[in-house]
Order: C-alpha cells, then structure tokens, then sequence
C-alpha cells in the first residue's frame, strides 16, 4: 500500500513539472509582451526587467497598428452570429431529414457526410469566387458560407442524436394537434440541448480561429478577424514589429482562456461527444 | 406524419440547402470542371483536358510538399496518440490533481493556429540563436518545429477522447482478468487496448487528417521557408493559387489531388481500425 502511495505521489509531482512546462510557452509570449521590441528576438528568455521593460507600449502600438478591437468585434460577431444560425438551421434541417426519410433527404445526408472529408482547398478559389459574386463578402455574407461549409458536421451529428429520440412523442404532440413547427421549438429541440452545446464548442473552436476561408471571403480592407490581424502584422510592415505581435497575441489569447475556463466542463464534454460521432 | 411534415419542407431544409449549395455543392462541382480547364477567373475557363494534371507531377515543389506532408503526418500521428494515450493511462489512475492536469494539457488545443505558429516561432528561434541559427535555416528545424507544435496542440485533444474510452471500460473485465492471473503488461495490451479501439479510431482520424490538411501552423511557424522546402501540401496550393500567375489552374488541379489523398487516407484508416474494434 506504500508503494502505491508513493508512486501516486510520484505521478503528481512528474505532471506538476509537466504542467508548468506546457504553459510555459503562453507565459514566456507574456513576458516579452513588456519588453522593448530590440530585444525580443535577442534575448526572448530573460525577464523584462530594467531598461528592457516598456511597460504597455507594445499593447498601445499594437492595438492601433492592427487595429485590435475591431478585429475583435468582428470575430465575435461573426462566431456568434455563425455559430447560432447553424445550431438553428442544422437541427432543423437534421430533424427533417431523419422524420421525412424521402430518398431526396437520404441522398442529401450522404452528400452532408460526404463533404465532411473535402479538404478546403479543394473548394477555396471557387467558393471565394463564389461568394464575391453573391456579394457574400461581408461579415453577414460569411455566416452563411460557414453555414453552408460548416453543415456537413453539425447534421451528421444531429440525425446521430434525433435517431435515438422515440417518434411517438411528436406522433403524441402532433394528434395532440400541435404543429410540425410546434413540435420541433417545444419537444425536439429541448431533447437536442445536448447536442446543441457540442456542436456549438465545435463549431466555435473552428470559425473563431479560422484563418483561410475568411482571408479569402471577407473583403479584408474593410473587416479583419484577429487571425487575419495577426498574419497582417507580419505581412505588412516588411520586418516584423516583435513588439506589438507579443501584445497582439496575448490579447488573443485571452479571450479564449476566459471561454475556456468559464465553460471548461461543457467545453470537454462536447468535443468528446462530437468525437464518439464522429 | 410525412404528408404534414412535407409542407414544411421550405421552412426545415431550405435554409441549409440553400446555404450548402452556396456553400460546398456548387464550388467543390465548379473546382472539379476547373481542374480541367486553364482560367484566372472562373467566366474565363477553357477547357484543356488533363493537361493540368500531367503538368503537376512535373512540378518539383509539389512533389516535395507530398513527402515532406507524409513523413509528417507519419510521425505526428504515431508520436500525438502514443504520448496521449499514456498520459490518459496514468491520469486515470486516480491521482491527485488530475482534473488540473486535464485543463491544462488540454488548453492549447483552443488556441488558433496562426497564433501558436508565432508563439512557437519565438520559442524555437531563441533556442536556436545559441547554435546561430533560425528556423528556416532548414527545412529539417521547420519540420521538428511543426511536429512539437503540432504535439502541443492537439495531445491535449486526443487525451480526453482516450480518457472517455477507457472510463468506458466495464471494471469487471479488468477485474476478471487480474483474477485470471493476468500481469499489468498483459492487461494492457489484452484487455485496454483492444476495449478502446473506438478510441483509437477516432483519434487517429483526428490527426491523420488534421496533420494531412495542416495550413495556419505551417504559415505562421516558417511558410514553407527555406525556399519552399517545408511547405507542406495546403501550402503548397495555396501558393499556386495565389502565388504564381496563370497557375490556378494547376493549382485547382493540385487541390484535387489533395482531395482524392485524404478521402483515401482517411476511408482506409477508418476500416482498418474499425475492424480491430471489439465488444466486451
């Protein structure tokens, strides 16, 4: 029984070094933030103390350079706005095709399943032409690109989940005389909440970190997301400013570790939902 | 039930056809007849026959970015699911501080891509600057480099699935087995293995593909410096796309290259490993 003890107390101490290590990268971008832009490159491991500490300078010049918050806004709004038109659209769409099972929604779900393993390359030059033509190139237009690209996952889920919900609860609403309408806002959808968190942390994992397709959608002169912001600063301005990019990367880390501590529980939980359906 | 449903149909399935045709159906349909034609813009498409396609296998930088992308995701599939599935086999041994660990190791995966190829730029450059050199001094430190990025990333990831599987296995069986007379050794390979292959499915679908399609962290970390020898395949084409002039063509035809390779990959993966799978 000892020896158990002690190797727990080992395994402990081991994944404490571990732990510091892992967040060790994320601290060191920290303190570079403070330090002078000449010396980041030379000397990124030392502390940021004497004459190499600028206090907020970087974050200043950063903010304007790259201008921060409306990047920040527009990721926002456009993860927001994306991620709840298709947890709406898709469940709705699941919903149907599952209960109706035509042969026109049996071959629109494998075409969903299907696009699931089209890499976006394959579609990237045609689907930014696409959009520019539809004038989808604004942060509205985008949400339903991400709606139309980012289906294929969020109905294959759904239908996962609607498959094991029993039909003769909506037979009962439906004789009850309520309508499809009714019976999918009142019975199915609070059965699908579930699934509804998942897909949501899925989806906002990717459309918030999302680098390409709004690169190529979005007319970034006008809209940048803060991936598109921090690329921008390295292409931009010749050599790079290390200064402001140690600011503009802890800022944009900051919003995804309060999301991530704040929902950490439902945060696991869904992304090991969506892999059991995946 | 079906008759009422139907006249539902423009309220429950629009929306989302209509954004998926948007959306995939017309630009992967358009990309395949593209693939076929010489074009800079898609009203300007002639049609060349496969003259893309034998051009590609002349084009030394794709072939490159082939092999350079496979030995990755080789070694990152192998090293991300054998580091995390360890580290889900000790964290579910009941020791103190678990919970800590889990959040911990899974925090990065949250993280954009872009952001840690910065991240990870810095780190590596300033280990580098003791030897006198960078990142892109060769291709070889932009692939180290991207593999323990890609590590840091995503063992996290995997490790939850792999923690979810083996909660899943029934007490009873070890149990059974430990009676049985069965050492730790055999338990392991015996027992949890073959009782998490879902598990493993699933996460090696996960980094097989994510490290086949890989494109932020490469942009970030090195983009494919030194020149182009550690561009990897989404790289690849997206540089003939935007990058050269009058190569879309070639390069949509790259894309479908691309295309075929990971429905392949990730179709074959999924049978072999699902065939291992076992009830208990």
């Amino acid at each position: 029984m000892d020896k158990k003890h002690a190797k727990g107390r080992f395994l402990t101490l081991l994944f404490s070094i571990i732990s510091v290590l892992y967040v060790l990268p994320v601290v060191i971008i920290l303190l570079n933030s403070f330090k002078k832009k000449a010396y980041i490159s030379k000397t990124p491991f030392q502390l940021p103390t004497g004459k190499m500490f600028v206090g907020l300078e970087n974050y200043t010049s950063g903010i304007e350079k790259t201008q921060f918050f409306s990047s920040l806004f527009w990721s926002v709004f456009i993860t927001v706005g994306a991620v709840a038109v298709i947890i709406l659209c898709t469940s709705m769409c699941a919903w149907y095709i599952i209960r109706s099972n035509s042969v026109f929604c049996r071959a629109l779900y494998l075409l969903f399943v299907f696009s699931m393993i089209v890499p976006f390359q394959m579609v990237m030059f045609t689907l930014s032409k696409t959009a520019d033509l539809l004038k989808l190139n604004t942060p509205w237009g985008i949400i339903i690109i991400y709606l139309g690209f980012g289906a294929g996952l969020a109905v294959f889920m759904f239908s996962g989940f609607v498959k094991g919900v029993p039909v003769e609860i909506e037979e009962a609403a439906l004789i009850d005389g309520c309508s499809p309408i009714g019976t999918f806002f009142r019975i199915v959808l609070p059965i699908l909440k579930p699934t509804c968190i998942s897909v949501a942390i899925l989806e906002t994992m990717w459309i918030f970190n999302d680098y390409l397709l709004p690169y190529l959608v979005l007319d970034i002169r006008k809209y940048k997301t803060i991936p598109i912001a921090i690329q921008y600063l390295r292409g931009g301005y010749g050599s790079i400013d290390m200064g402001a990019m140690m600011a503009m990367l802890v800022l944009s880390i900051i919003p995804i570790i309060i999301f991530y501590l704040s929902l950490q529980k439902h945060i696991i939980k869904g992304v090991v939902a969506g892999a059991v359906k995946g | 039930m079906n008759r009422t449903l139907r006249k539902y149909f423009p309220l429950f399935l629009m929306p989302t056809f209509i954004a998926f045709l948007i959306g995939f159906v017309v630009p992967f349909a358009l990309g395949l007849y593209l693939s076929f034609c010489k074009f800079t813009t898609v009203s300007d498409a002639i049609p060349i026959g496969i003259r893309n396609y034998t051009q590609i296998f002349s084009d030394a930088t794709f072939i490159h970015s082939l092999w350079y992308t496979a030995l990755f995701t080789i070694a990152a599939v192998v090293s991300i699911n054998v580091i995390a599935f360890t580290i889900a086999l000790l964290l579910t041994r009941q020791i103190r501080g678990t919970n800590i660990f889990r959040t911990v190791f899974f925090m990065p995966n949250l993280i954009g891509g872009i952001v840690l190829g910065y991240i990870w730029q810095l780190i590596f450059n300033g280990i580098l600057l003791y030897f006198d050199r960078t990142l892109t001094y060769s291709a070889t430190y932009g692939f180290f480099g991207l593999l323990i990025l890609l590590n840091w990333q995503q063992i996290g990831y995997m490790m939850i699935i792999y923690i979810a599987g083996i909660g899943n296995i029934p007490p009873d069986v070890i149990e059974a087995a430990k009676i049985d007379g069965a050492t730790n050794r055999q338990i392991l390979f015996r027992v949890t293995i073959p009782m998490v292959m879902p598990s493993v499915t699933i996460s090696v679908f996960l980094t097989l593909t994510n490290s086949f399609k890989l494109f932020d962290q490469n942009l970030a970390l090195t983009a494919g410096e030194p020149s182009s020898k550690s561009e990897m395949l989404a790289l690849n084409i997206f540089n003939t796309f935007y990058g050269r002039t009058g190569a879309e063509g070639i390069g949509q035809a790259k894309a479908v290259i691309f295309f075929l390779i990971v429905a392949v990959i990730a179709l074959l993966q999924l049978y072999l490993t699902r065939r291992k799978e076992v009830q208990a």
